[in-house]
């Protein structure tokens, strides 16, 4: 934990602004039933009310209030973004320590296999598994965890490589440790940090993937909040110069804004460059 | 056979891509027919419902050739699907081709009309930016392109339509071509679609061809040319340009396969009479042919403009072309 604040306190003013930004949504998102005036489903007045003291930022298409909505919709895409990405953890982390402990044939099947799985653009795929296994929200977490989980793999069988030719890990061979045991006990705890890093960033790129399944009207499905189908519900009210969909809509380029800030960061501390 | 593994030999390396490529689209093709064959339950039951009669429910089977082994439906789909026969759709029985030609033609018009103008603008502001890099110009676009690339396509959509179309009221919100109009007044249709698609690619493009110009001016012999006291001009146009060209087209072809796919979105946004508005349309309504059709066109077009831009970066790498 200290050695996060470090890092953070010797992070350029862009990539604290990116955090700060990525926090005030996780924050929101959790505290939602403290702090939204109003319940996710409940119609408050009539349609796309403008903006006030009674509506921060007016009312939605059924009447309901947008404010308490965007805190919901956080809440509800956070959860299920947060589900999606530790199975497509689990399951990446696993294959990609495979891969790495195991090496040979099992290496070259498994990287083949995930070559092409990523040769694929990934929404299309996620939209063709989608109309043969329909859109309930475990599709959804299936889906989108084993395809994000390709990501995963990469990174995993990389950093076990590294480790996987230290001498802790051969003198564990030798003493006769089974397969689960290197990558449980030898491989994982040292492969740690980078998997934490890459969590959080995979979490934010699942929660706009979500976000934009829905606004296709294919990812969670109303009454239930979220950013994305709350825009594809309000867009009518635009070309009559209302611009209530732009809130839900703002509020994913606000969370993104965050993301990429802290990605850039991260780019630059990989880079290794010094200006 | 033989020479081709000589190593450095652009033609082995190129043909080694091209059976990659080959294979992608085999296994793809296989996914999508077997991502049917998963479908729980029987896909005959499931799309005529309940009250289906033991005949109708064998008729259908028999029309869609469930009746026949896996294997030889798989080969008989992917036969008909190179000659250009993709079945007939379930929710309107009209042949897939007759829904999906002109849809793909109005994509690839959007996305090329997009590419025309996106890449021009966005080479010649990533080498400017690199060639003035840490100056306040670099700067400002920088801080320009990162916003439009995070801002989600469906919002930069909305922000165009509120301003340009209902403050204004200079284009309309609503995309709609049609084979009446001349080609100006289908530019004017697209204006805004191929705008907002335009400042999201440009600001990627852009980007990636600030880093790559970057990342050859720091390599050495670029230090050798500038201590050995060469014009900055000749410096760029004969030493730097020869080697940027490969990761520059390399960023061009890819960028045009994220186009392919990213005018899903903005299609749905502008009602745009694409591929990408059917292939969601049909997912909803879980028309299982003409999904399955319009996916593996934008896989293939997605895989082939990545196996292009492998080849041409192939190609114009001046260290595999004049080999040692």
């Amino acid at each position: 934990m200290t050695a996060a604040f470090k890092l953070l306190r010797s992070a350029p003013f862009s990539a604290r602004l990116g955090t700060g930004m990525v926090l005030i949504t996780l924050l929101a998102a959790l505290l939602t039933p403290v702090i939204a005036p109003y319940g996710e489903t409940e119609v408050v007045g009539d349609v796309w009310l403008e903006a006030g003291r009674q509506h921060l930022v007016g009312t939605d298409n059924l009447g309901r209030d947008m404010f308490s909505r965007l805190l919901y919709g956080a809440r509800n895409t956070i959860a299920i973004a947060f589900a999606i990405t530790a199975l497509s953890f689990v399951v990446g982390v696993m294959w990609g320590f495979l891969a790495a402990v195991v090496g040979g044939w099992m290496d070259q099947l498994l990287s083949r296999c995930v070559d092409i799985l990523m040769a694929f653009p990934t929404l299309i795929f996620a939209l063709m598994v989608l109309s043969v296994v329909g859109t309930s929200i475990p599709a959804l977490v299936v889906v989108i965890a084993l395809l994000d989980s390709t990501r995963v793999f990469r990174l995993s069988r990389a950093v076990a490589m590294d480790i996987e030719v230290l001498e802790f890990v051969e003198a564990a061979r030798l003493r006769g440790e089974g397969l689960w045991w290197l990558m449980r006990h030898e491989v994982l705890p040292n492969a740690m940090p980078p998997l934490v890093a890459e969590f959080g960033l995979r979490f934010c790129f699942v929660f706009l993937f979500i976000a934009a399944l829905s606004f296709l009207g294919l990812g969670i499905q109303p009454p239930m909040a979220d950013w994305g189908s709350m825009v594809r519900e309000n867009a009518g009210a635009i070309t009559f110069g209302i611009y209530t969909p732009l809130w839900p809509a703002a509020a994913i380029a606000f969370l993104t804004v965050g993301v990429n800030l802290i990605v850039d960061w991260f780019l630059h501390l990989a880079s290794g460059l010094e200006d | 056979m033989m020479q081709l593994h000589k190593p450095n030999s652009i033609a082995a390396l190129v043909v080694k891509r091209i059976g990659l490529g080959v294979v992608t689209l085999l296994v793809i093709s296989l996914l999508i027919f077997a991502g049917v064959e998963a479908l729980p339950g029987d896909l005959a039951q499931a799309v005529l419902g309940h009250s289906a009669t033991p005949e109708t429910v064998a008729a259908f089977r028999k029309e869609l050739k469930l009746d026949l082994p896996a294997h030889e439906r798989y080969v008989a789909w992917l036969g008909a699907f190179v000659k250009g026969d993709f079945g007939n759709s379930l929710a309107n029985r009209r042949p897939v081709a007759e829904l999906i030609g002109w849809r793909f033609a109005n994509t690839i018009f959007l996305a090329a009309a997009t590419a025309l103008i996106a890449v021009p603008v966005a080479v010649v502001l990533g080498i400017l930016a690199a060639l003035y890099r840490n100056t306040l110009f670099d700067r400002l676009i920088s801080m320009a392109t990162l916003s439009t690339i995070s801002f989600p396509e469906f919002f930069v959509a909305y922000i165009l339509i509120a301003l340009l179309s209902v403050q204004m009221a200079v284009f309309p919100s609503i995309a709609n071509v049609n084979a009446q109009m001349n080609l100006w007044q289908k530019f004017y249709a697209i204006f805004l679609p191929c705008l907002t698609l335009a400042l999201v690619v440009i600001a990627h493009m852009m980007r990636q061809t600030r880093a790559a110009i970057i990342n050859i001016l720091s390599s050495p012999f670029i230090e050798m040319a500038n201590l050995k006291g060469l014009r900055r001009l000749r410096v760029v146009v004969q030493h730097a340009f020869p080697n940027a060209l490969s990761p520059v087209i390399n960023v061009i072809a890819l960028n045009l396969a994220y186009l392919v796919v990213g005018v899903v979105i903005v299609e749905v946004v502008f009602v745009y009479p694409g591929l990408g508005q059917l292939l969601v349309d049909s997912v909803s309504k879980r028309d299982i042919p003409v999904v399955q059709a319009s996916g593996l066109i934008f896989a293939a077009t997605y895989v082939l403009l990545n196996l292009l831009a492998d080849v041409l970066s192939i190609v114009s790498n001046p260290r595999l072309r004049n080999p040692r």
